[in-house]
């Protein structure tokens, strides 16, 4: 299987890339229109800067050459939701080119996908068919959207390094805030072009292009679906023909587009209403230096800073708030195994519960910082503490409130715990005698009898101490 | 209109006169000379109440401001027509063409909103060749204007109906625009001044794009005055056209106060080619003799890869033209015509939209753009097109200020005299350059042959307009002087 892949990616620009007009997902359809973006006569498009600012960020942090020069071009087809009869788009001089992306960390080559070129383009507006009996009504809210489409050279082996491809590519761009990246939401679109050849061959068999996926699950389906296809076809001595394939995510099959989908003679040329962009050295150069830390160098710097295992970084960076989130419950002075444990579990399973994004906690770094601080100390236990998370993550209440108010301070004072073990052991006679005779085995059961009577506020470790000393005596 | 716009402006601002009485000036003129579609039909659309309605508001607000800061208001109560290819939220802008017959745009352009601006009332929109492509004012789909020295003749195009407006005197300023020689071209036929300025200096924004890269909003007056009022009022940065220019443009009407002496002017002998009319030779060396005893040192200069204007201006303009003619889809505004299915319309739309001389352009840009095509038509054109470029380049460097050449190889035509569009297409030989080389250009009258204007064209460097404008003066006031 030899996999290239084209994606698409909408840029969070406020704004259009060549109109003032909103880029706000949602709105009443045709709301964010202007006469650029509606393709009205006379209107003539602007550069919005913005776009072009975090596309080169994009292409620098898969470590492509950015260009000095590159060109808009006009791609021109006919269809009722691209107004202008063509799509401003780049062609024959990209923004930029050969880039790299690694599949695993510290990978070889081999375990890189080369990044062919990066080029800017606008959206189209969108068909809606479903709306008005008998009608297709157009919603121009997307026409003039930034985006920016990375091809990447056919380098992806199987449908799984496809899928490693895509996320790796989604956490890239997230963490340099360039896209939402989502799939599903459509911020992020993938073309895989695939074809097949036997062991040993290096010359590349003919290719399809399947398109319509909408998950990345959906594309390493896809790809296998369509991988089995075509071999199906060699094996039996038959050819696959150049086309382009719809992935049916419904029945997991692959079908032909008809054939007036793909053959467009495109008739680029230069874009004359926008003169070639013209990026200087300073300002590529600022675009360059304001690149946030990478996945790929923040795993690595939590390996080595926080002495975590490689599964633990892995995890904590999967998204850069996650990753900010770890690191700011270290800095406000938890031990960071420790806080990994309680981010990777107690965090983790209270964004998934609740449906939430972790900038939506309640609780803050610093207060679980404190609660972590807590527990270290003997305040709290840990199950408390769990107790306690649970009801920060709601309310955002610092964790000594919560344990005051809901008694869930332990209590290690030799006194208060000494009382509980008298009533304990006045109230078994049998257990107690048994357990002062030597009979060991019994500590467990008077600790957890410890425990309940004193409704879960007693230090384990030192009710197990005590218990301890009354045997030696 | 028997006073200049600068006449008019002041007139209005000292209160010798009122707007509505100048508005109504125009009209009246109008009628006189017929304007409307049974007689020159030269006016497209005009809401005639609305412009009324319009001056008295304007009359009712005459502030002591303006009085103060005449500079406010350069054009204060000036009346203007405008080619039907520029945006108007008043009336329609349907660029002569079915396709657009009831548009009427939401916006203004921007060589609109500055006229407004600057005071002058938009009275109405001119007819023009559809899609601004055409050299006679005959591709209009309603009908072909009439050129007011001679009804039976042209008046040239494709701002013939704005060229027409001027010289039948209804106005002193009106709007064209240029692609390849649509307002110089026209103003040699109907003895007016045509001002092509550098492509950069005015806002395209509004201005329906026929071949983007060479389109220019142009500026017709009946003296080189009324033309530097007009540009100036329209000229000048826009960020809404990313190619308009960062560079101010110069106070143009200061010219008329500068000598000849120094100026030195370039005669290109590519564009005196044998076959030139004498007639039009003579016009232009007399032209050239006047330049001289003011003062203006003149050379002999040479423009080796004119010649190929014509062929390579036939690639780039329909290719740009085919690509920004695809918005007329029937989809969003605009004429739609059903038939079978979405291509089906397309096809009902676009084949009775554009009349035949837009087909034909829409059809040869398409083909040089086709895959296989590109590199030996569109690619070698515009290597050529900077050889142009770099033609001009050269002489302005080697020290020329101004070029002169006929704006034109002949007088305006009889109505449907030429049929035969490659004829036609050489009407723009000696303006197409300006355009293919983004300089400016423009057309002052400098004589008559059978009764017939001739104008002789200056051309200057990028954004050089102001030494066109010195020549200009000096040439109009030379020959009105009667010196040689």
């Amino acid at each position: 299987m030899v996999v290239g892949l084209e994606v698409h990616v909408h840029l969070l620009t406020k704004t259009k890339l060549f109109c003032p007009c909103s880029t706000e997902f949602g709105a009443t359809p045709n709301a964010n229109t202007c006469p650029v973006c509606l393709a009205l006569p006379g209107a003539l498009p602007v550069l919005n800067e913005a776009a072009v600012r975090l596309a080169a960020r994009a292409a620098y942090a898969l470590g492509c050459t950015v260009h000095e020069d590159s060109v808009f071009a006009r791609k021109n087809y006919f269809y009722p939701d691209l107004p202008k009869g063509y799509q401003i788009s780049q062609f024959d001089r990209p923004l930029a080119t050969d880039g790299r992306l690694a599949l695993e960390d510290g990978a070889d080559e081999a375990r890189s996908v080369r990044i062919h070129r990066v080029h800017m383009e606008e959206d189209a507006g969108k068909s809606v068919h479903d709306r008005y009996a008998g009608s297709t009504a157009i919603d121009l809210n997307r026409s003039g959207t930034p985006l920016i489409e990375i091809v990447s050279e056919p380098d992806l082996r199987s449908a799984a390094d496809a899928g490693a491809f895509l996320r790796r590519l989604k956490q890239i761009l997230e963490y340099t805030e360039v896209s939402d990246a989502n799939m599903e939401e459509g911020s992020l679109r993938v073309d895989a072009n695939i074809s097949t050849r036997g062991p040993g061959a290096s010359t590349l068999g003919t290719k399809t292009e399947i398109k319509n996926m909408n998950s990345f699950s959906g594309v390493e389906r896809a790809l296998e679906v369509e991988f089995a296809r075509q071999c199906a076809l060699l094996e039996r001595g038959e050819r696959v023909v150049q086309q382009t394939m719809l992935w049916d995510a419904g029945s997991g099959t692959v079908r032909p587009a008809r054939s007036k989908e793909e053959s467009h003679d495109y008739r680029y040329f230069p874009e004359p209403d926008l003169p070639p962009l013209r990026l200087t050295r300073e300002w590529l150069a600022s675009v360059r230096t304001d690149l946030p830390e990478l996945p790929a160098a923040r795993r690595q710097r939590f390996v080595e800073s926080f002495s975590l295992p490689a599964y633990d970084a892995d995890v904590l960076t999967a998204t850069r708030d996650l990753a900010d989130y770890f690191e700011a419950v270290v800095a406000s002075g938890a031990e960071a195994k420790v806080a990994a444990n309680w981010v990777m579990g107690e965090v983790l399973a209270r964004l998934k519960d609740a449906g939430i994004g972790i900038r939506e906690l309640a609780a803050r770094p610093a207060q679980l910082g404190v609660l972590l601080a807590m527990v270290r100390d003997g305040a709290v236990s840990h199950s408390a503490a769990k107790a306690i998370f649970a009801q920060m993550a709601k309310t955002g209440e610092d964790p000594a409130v919560i344990a005051d108010r809901e008694g869930l301070r332990q209590v290690g004072d030799d006194s208060q715990l000494s009382a509980w073990i008298d009533g304990v052991l006045a109230a078994h006679p049998d257990e107690a005698g048994r357990f002062l005779a030597g009979e060991k085995k019994l500590q467990g059961v008077l600790v957890g009898m410890v425990m309940k009577a004193s409704g879960g506020k007693a230090d384990p470790k030192k009710v197990n101490q005590l218990l301890a000393g009354r045997v030696a005596t | 209109m028997s006073l200049s716009a600068r006449e008019t402006a002041d007139g209005v601002r000292s209160g010798q006169r009122t707007t509505r009485s100048v508005v109504e000036e125009v009209f009246r003129r109008a009628d006189e000379v017929g304007a409307g579609k049974d007689g020159l039909n030269i006016v497209l659309h005009e809401d005639r109440e609305a412009s009324l309605r319009e001056a008295d508001l304007r009359d009712g607000k005459s502030g002591a401001s303006y009085l103060v800061n005449p500079n406010a208001r350069p054009l204060k109560g000036v009346p203007v027509y405008v080619k039907d290819n520029i945006a108007t939220t008043t009336l329609r802008t349907t660029c002569g063409s079915r396709i657009l017959a009831d548009y009427v745009s939401p916006y203004d352009a921007t060589v609109v909103a500055r006229l407004r601006k600057a005071g002058a009332l938009i009275v109405g929109k001119t007819n023009m060749d559809e899609f601004a492509m055409g050299s006679s004012t005959e591709n209009s789909a309603y009908g072909p204007t009439k050129n007011p020295i001679d009804p039976t003749r042209v008046p040239g195009g494709s701002s013939g109906g704005s060229a027409a407006a001027v010289a039948s005197g209804m106005v002193r300023i009106a709007l064209g625009s240029e692609t390849g020689g649509s307002v110089r071209q026209p103003a040699s036929f109907c003895g007016i001044v045509g001002v092509k300025p550098t492509y950069g200096r005015v806002s395209r924004y509004g201005l329906v794009a026929f071949a983007s890269s060479l389109d220019q909003v142009g500026v017709f007056g009946r003296t080189v005055d009324d033309a530097a009022l007009g540009l100036q009022a329209i000229a000048g940065p826009d960020p809404r056209d990313a190619t308009s220019s960062p560079i101010e443009p110069q106070a143009y009407h200061a010219a008329q106060h500068d000598s000849l002496e120094g100026l030195v002017i370039g005669r290109p002998r590519e564009y005196f080619p044998d076959s030139l009319d004498p007639r039009i030779r003579d016009i232009c060396d007399q032209a050239i003799e006047r330049l001289k005893s003011l003062g203006a040192e003149v050379c002999d200069v040479s423009l080796p890869h004119t010649s190929l204007a014509i062929p390579v201006y036939y690639i780039v303009a329909p290719a740009e033209a085919s690509s920004n003619l695809a918005r007329f889809d029937g989809v969003r505004y605009g004429l739609r015509l059903s038939g079978d299915g979405l291509e089906g319309m397309y096809e009902a739309t676009r084949s009775n939209g554009f009349g035949p001389e837009v087909t034909r352009r829409i059809l040869l840009g398409t083909y040089v753009l086709s895959a296989g095509y590109y590199d030996a038509y569109y690619r070698k054109a515009m290597a050529i097109r900077g050889l142009i470029r770099r033609d001009f380049e050269q002489v302005f460097a080697a020290g020329v200020h101004v070029l002169l050449t006929p704006t034109a190889p002949t007088t305006a035509f009889k109505l449907g005299a030429i049929s035969d569009p490659y004829e036609m297409y050489m009407s723009d030989i000696f303006t197409a350059t300006a355009n293919l080389a983004g300089i400016p250009g423009m057309s002052v009258p400098a004589g008559a042959v059978e009764g017939l204007p001739v104008g002789v064209q200056f051309l200057a460097s990028h954004f050089d307009e102001y030494r066109m404008f010195v020549a200009a003066y000096a040439l109009e006031r030379a020959i009105a002087g009667g010196a040689v």
